[in-house]
């Protein structure tokens, strides 16, 4: 502390590495298991796997964004995958049974799924009630409501639909499919959120001291309430992305999928507890999610329930290097 | 000050017994009870039977809950256990055993929970989750994601025989409820349980070994699980890792809640949450007579629990004692 | 420069009350431009209130707040800190996950378009900390930093804000002797800068080393204010403590027979960050003392010897055990007690019954399994209530139902009913009314002529005083006079608590 110049040991470059190791760790080993997948399955490393990594996890790349989001504050959403089944359904019901334009159809999940969001944010936040149960009714109320809507699947037939299942935009190795768009762009948007507004800084402060946040003079309540709004916005997205691929809306879609949503939050280095997080990360964690599913896909002998456990082993092995790096900081 | 407060289980008590009441009105036949081939039959002893899954993993959560924590995982551990049960069965283990090996897996799922809550500290939500990811992974491996038939009538007499005319299901889980009941309130050890979830800084100073009393009730809730695992393979005759034991969980947390004991921790009421599983298992009954359809029921059980948790919310009970008194002002 | 003689901010018989509760009455507080102030009282004696009555956390009942001659009048933190008035807390108010440009900068980002330009937060952050003379990478995540430099840090975000007042409540609690004088240099510098700084501890030497003026309160009144320069330390810790050193109170007649037993023994018992150099003998039939302001360095003692904290350096020993590591859990089984100072946080179970808070500790010490059978309770239940004179109609209701006097009896209850050796009272007649004090006194001198050990922790020297057979004081975290029975007379203990430590501190 006499010099008054504070440089603690070894450098800024390999401060900034260890601050964000948890992000360096989820980057290493993506490349680790996309190499070993490589050397293993021929034809893995390839443009058209690479880009089908995205194209086939957009839905859970979406909804995991939203939960993103939330979980920066410290919270979680677990109603992500029910309120994309509720989306889905509603879009496909509201096209082919009604006859509804996409757009309209499209505008009304955007704002239903948007506003029910709002809504258990709203909740937790001005009853303090715990977000686990509020969202687990919530889970309960969607999936209800989906199947409200129709009891089985209804398929969509539009031509906006057929011209969108066939949008591809060429890249030379591969062609990215629309629905790998669509999840760059979301990306692209929530990193620009999360990263470089003045309203994601605030959801990290809240999650990494909400006292303090208070006492700093953010707008806490407000913040809170719109990341579950935008989480809810994101699963409605989810739900009518799935929609655009499969050409049909399921009430049952996206059942289990907020776990896989949390799994890839969490791999990709956000922490649980909130206050510290990466909307790349979720990219990171949403691509080794993918190669596990394609590694799987292409073994043919591993059966895919393989892949809940690797993800289940991850989700620990994260949480615990987190909670290690957490106790070192304070013996620090 | 020396009114003794009404016991929160009447509240629950009394939800059951409208429900039952308006389901009665509804459909007269709805109470009735008759003994046939001297089985009882009749909704009733339906509410029983198909509650005492629900209200087994629910004993566990209590104790969970009471220490401050929940168990997420129980869904996924019925699930392998259900899937051991399969495996079991078909090489011809005899049943004790199978029972015990399902009990035994619940337990140890529990350990690993208790061990990551008490003694490495995470958040018990964050904990269980893990389990309840990779349980399902586990038990689909477990059958290889098959769908296991169970071919064994001793084994399906589990769920689905009498004994003396009452379900042999509604047997088991009683008597635990019962054992639980004077093994939690004939002992100091449901004190114990409440004291840790209360103030565990306090619990700690007044001599209590906080940690094992917190892993503990993860173990407990694990063997409720496992035992769960076991009923539920029996009472479909089969192990489905895919749908065993699934949103059991949120069905336990809600009987817990609606029984009256706080997620806050500390006070617990073991027979609210037996009321509270009974209450949940009404209404889905209920809404079925209704014509509601059993995808939809769900519905009802959201805002029924949403409502629950508002009531219990402190904030909301400031602002009625707040609106109770001003009225009392005005007055 | 203005005319740094004139008030920057002037508080006005500002009065404050809680239920039941006369927090601050008619309190001035005058601060000058360019002037160090330190803000001293103990415990109770209303400066967190004004503390939090100057930032905007409680407004005041009564009284006026003048900020540089004009009247504000904060309602939150927030409204403070843009009046102009920014506070630094000892448990550091920043976000320990984000850097330390953005903790700097929150809430008030430059931003182009709505997006947040990040050269800019970092230039303007290094403006902030170069004001307060520090030299770090912004970029650095706050939690990486020492506490010290947390510290700095907060100022610099507070100064961002163009503070002109400045709170520093308990800032050098947790810091070390060099990390000290590095945070008094600052506060010297900002001082030379206009600033008007409001300085709260318990460390008396450091009070000296650098405050300019001096103000005291005392059970939510003002009692003194002047330049350190002309207030000897004796005076001020008779201003704190409200006893003028020449009254003499006497210890309670010694005990006939001088050698009890010893049912505790530490010698040099320490822990980092905690207490050092600890050796404490405690007796049967004896009221052993720890005496020392706020700080010193109490709680930190009883914690080492009930084995809520693991100490690091020396060795204890309890009687009827060996000296292995002891855990609260194996005190309770060898007989030892142990009342907190925080009932609320480590006390009392606040849902659960009295009669379930006062035989837990007697269930923890037999287990699970051999229950304390109602009719035992009900016995223990009536007993204690009776001879404890704990004001309850019925044993059910919850504790938390009770005022803090009877809770305070009921934790007594909680240990004597597990028939103790040793008693730990930690500051166990806090915030409780003047009758159930003197009922506890008298309590505590039975049970000491019934054999029992006591540890008796309480800021009042009085107490200590009526009370206790011998006395350990302690300062600034080690023992700074030990006092046999004959010894404990009100003016050597508090001369023993405000005497400079041997060694110069800054």
């Amino acid at each position: 502390m006499g010099a008054r110049a504070v440089e603690p040991e070894g450098g800024r470059g390999v401060r900034i590495l260890r601050q964000n190791l948890p992000l360096v760790t989820t980057a290493g080993i993506l490349i680790a298991l996309y190499a070993v997948a490589s050397f293993l399955y021929d034809g893995f490393l390839s443009g058209r796997v690479a880009v089908n990594l995205l194209g086939d996890n957009a839905v859970l790349g979406l909804a995991a964004l939203g939960l993103t989001l939330v979980i920066f504050t410290g919270g979680i959403d677990l109603s992500v995958g029910a309120v994309a089944g509720f989306t889905s359904i509603l879009v496909a019901a509201l096209i082919s049974g009604r006859g509804w334009p996409p757009a309209a159809a499209w505008a009304v999940a955007l704002l239903l799924g948007t506003g029910f969001g709002a809504a258990m944010g709203g909740l937790i936040q001005s009853c303090r009630l715990p977000a686990f149960l509020i969202t687990l009714a919530g889970v309960f109320f969607a999936r209800g409501m989906a199947f409200q809507v129709s009891t089985d699947s209804v398929s969509i037939d539009h031509p906006l639909y057929t011209r969108l299942a066939e949008l591809y935009l060429p890249l030379g190795v591969a062609e990215l499919p629309f629905a790998a768009m669509a999840l760059l762009a979301a990306l692209a948007v929530a990193w620009l959120v999360g990263h470089h507004t003045r309203f994601g800084r605030n959801l990290l402060a809240i999650g990494g001291n909400e006292q303090s946040a208070v006492l700093m003079g953010l707008p806490v309540g407000r913040a809170k309430v719109a990341a579950y709004a935008l989480s809810g916005g994101c699963a409605a997205l989810a739900g009518i992305l799935a929609t655009v691929i499969t050409g049909s809306g399921d009430p049952a879609r996206g059942v289990g999928m907020e776990l896989d949503a949390i799994a890839v939050v969490v791999i990709g280095g956000t922490l649980l507890a909130g206050g510290r997080g990466h909307v790349a990360g979720t990219l990171l964690g949403l691509l080794i999610f993918g190669v596990i599913q394609a590694a799987l896909l292409f073994d043919g002998r591993l059966s895919s329930w393989w892949s809940r456990i690797v993800v289940g082993l991850l989700l620990l092995a994260f949480i615990l290097l987190q909670r290690f790096l957490a106790s070192r900081k304070r013996a620090a | 000050m020396s009114v003794r407060r009404i016991s929160p289980v009447w509240w629950p008590a009394l939800g059951l017994a409208l429900m039952l009441v308006a389901n009665g009105l509804f459909d007269p036949g709805f109470l009735r009870v008759t003994i046939l081939d001297g089985h009882l039959y009749g909704s009733p002893v339906d509410i029983l039977n198909q509650g005492s899954r629900v209200m087994l993993l629910a004993l566990g959560m209590t104790l969970v809950i009471a220490t401050g924590g929940v168990d997420l995982s129980v869904g996924s551990v019925v699930a392998i256990s259900a899937s051991v049960c399969a495996h079991l069965v078909a090489r011809g283990t005899p049943l004790p055993l199978v029972i015990a090996a399902a009990v035994g897996t619940g337990l140890a799922a529990g350990a690993i929970n208790g061990l990551l809550v008490a003694r490495l500290g995470l958040q018990p939500i964050v904990a269980t989750l893990i389990l309840m990811v990779a349980g399902r992974g586990v038990a689909q491996l477990i059958t290889d994601g098959q769908v296991l038939i169970i071919a064994s009538p001793a084994f399906a007499f589990l769920a689905n025989g009498y004994v003396l005319g009452i379900p042999c299901a509604v047997w088991i889980v009683g008597g635990l409820f019962v054992l639980a009941h004077v093994a939690l309130r004939r002992t100091a050890a449901g004190l114990f349980f409440e004291a840790v979830g209360e103030n565990e800084a306090a619990a700690h100073i007044a001599g209590l070994a906080a940690a094992r009393i917190k892993a503990l009730a993860y173990v407990v809730s694990g063997g409720c699980a496992g035992l769960c695992g076991a009923l539920a393979a029996s009472h479909v005759q089969a192990a489905d890792a895919y749908r065993a034991g699934e949103n059991m969980e949120l069905d336990a947390i809600f009987a817990v809640v609606v029984g009256g004991t706080a997620l806050t921790g500390g006070r617990f009421f073991l027979w609210g949450s037996l009321v509270g599983a009974l209450l949940l298992q009404t209404l889905t009954l209920g809404l079925y007579n209704f014509g509601v359809s059993p995808a939809v029921a769900p519905v009802p059980k959201a805002l029924l629990i949403v409502a629950v948790a508002l009531l219990q919310a402190e904030v909301v009970r400031r602002w009625a004692r707040g609106l109770w008194s001003r009225k009392g002002a005005a007055a | 420069m203005s005319d740094p003689a004139a008030p920057l901010l002037a508080l006005r018989g500002i009065g404050k009350r809680f239920p039941g509760v006369v927090a601050l009455d008619g309190v001035d507080f005058t601060l000058r431009a360019g002037e160090i102030h330190a803000l001293l009282g103990e415990n109770g004696a209303g400066k967190s209130t004004l503390i939090k009555v100057l930032t905007g956390v409680h407004p005041p009942d009564a009284g006026t707040i003048e900020l540089a001659g004009r009247p504000v009048r904060p309602d939150s933190p927030h409204a403070a800190e843009r009046a102009g008035i920014s506070t630094v807390y000892q448990e550091v108010n920043l976000v320990p996950t984000l850097s330390v440009a953005e903790n700097i900068m929150l809430g008030r980002q430059p931003r182009r378009l709505g997006l947040i330009r990040w050269g800019e937060v970092r230039r303007r952050a290094q403006a902030a900390l170069a004001r307060v003379g520090l030299e770090c990478d912004v970029d650095a995540e706050l939690g990486s930093l020492s506490v010290a430099l947390q510290q700095m840090v907060a100022i610099a975000r507070a100064l961002d804000v163009s503070a002109r007042v400045l709170v520093l409540d308990e800032p050098t609690a947790s810091l070390d002797a060099a990390e000290v004088a590095e945070l008094f240099r600052v506060m010297r510098r900002l001082r030379d800068d206009g600033l008007g700084i409001v300085f709260v501890t318990h460390f008396l030497e450091q009070v000296y080393a650098v405050t300019d003026r001096i103000t005291v309160l005392r059970n939510g009144r003002l009692v003194g204010s002047q330049p350190t320069a002309e207030l000897p330390r004796l005076a001020l810790v008779s201003l704190m403590l409200g006893r003028e050193i020449k009254l003499e109170e006497h210890a309670p007649a010694p005990r006939a027979d001088r050698e009890h037993p010893a049912v505790y023994e530490a010698t040099g018992l320490g822990r980092r960050g905690s207490v050092q150099g600890v050796d404490l003998r405690l007796r049967r039939g004896e009221v052993t003392g720890l005496a020392g302001l706020l700080g010193s360095g109490r709680t930190e003692t009883a914690r080492l010897v009930f084995g809520l904290d693991r100490p690091d350096a020396g060795t204890a020993r309890l009687a009827g055990g060996g000296t292995h590591r002891l855990t609260p859990r194996d005190a309770v089984q060898r007989g030892v007690g142990f009342c907190s100072e925080d009932r609320k946080r480590e006390g009392i179970l606040p849902n659960l019954s009295v009669r379930e808070n006062l035989i837990v500790a007697l269930q923890a010490k037999r287990g699970a399994w051999r229950p304390v059978t109602e009719r035992e309770q009900r016995e223990l239940c009536e007993r204690f209530v009776a001879a404890l004179r704990i004001k309850v109609a019925d044993v059910e209701v919850p504790i938390n139902t009770l005022s803090g006097g009877n809770q305070q009896k009921v934790l007594l209850a909680r240990w004597l009913a597990t028939q103790p050796v040793l008693l730990i009272l930690d500051e166990p007649t806090r915030g409780i009314d003047v009758g159930a004090k003197q009922e506890i006194e008298q309590l505590i001198a039975k049970l000491s002529a019934d054999g029992l050990a006591v540890l008796f922790i309480s800021s009042e020297v009085e107490e200590i005083v009526r009370n206790c057979h011998r006395v350990l004081v302690l300062r600034e975290r080690r023992p700074a006079g030990e006092f046999a029975s004959g010894e404990v007379e009100l003016s050597r203990l508090m001369r023993a608590m405000a005497e400079p430590a041997g060694e110069g501190k800054p």
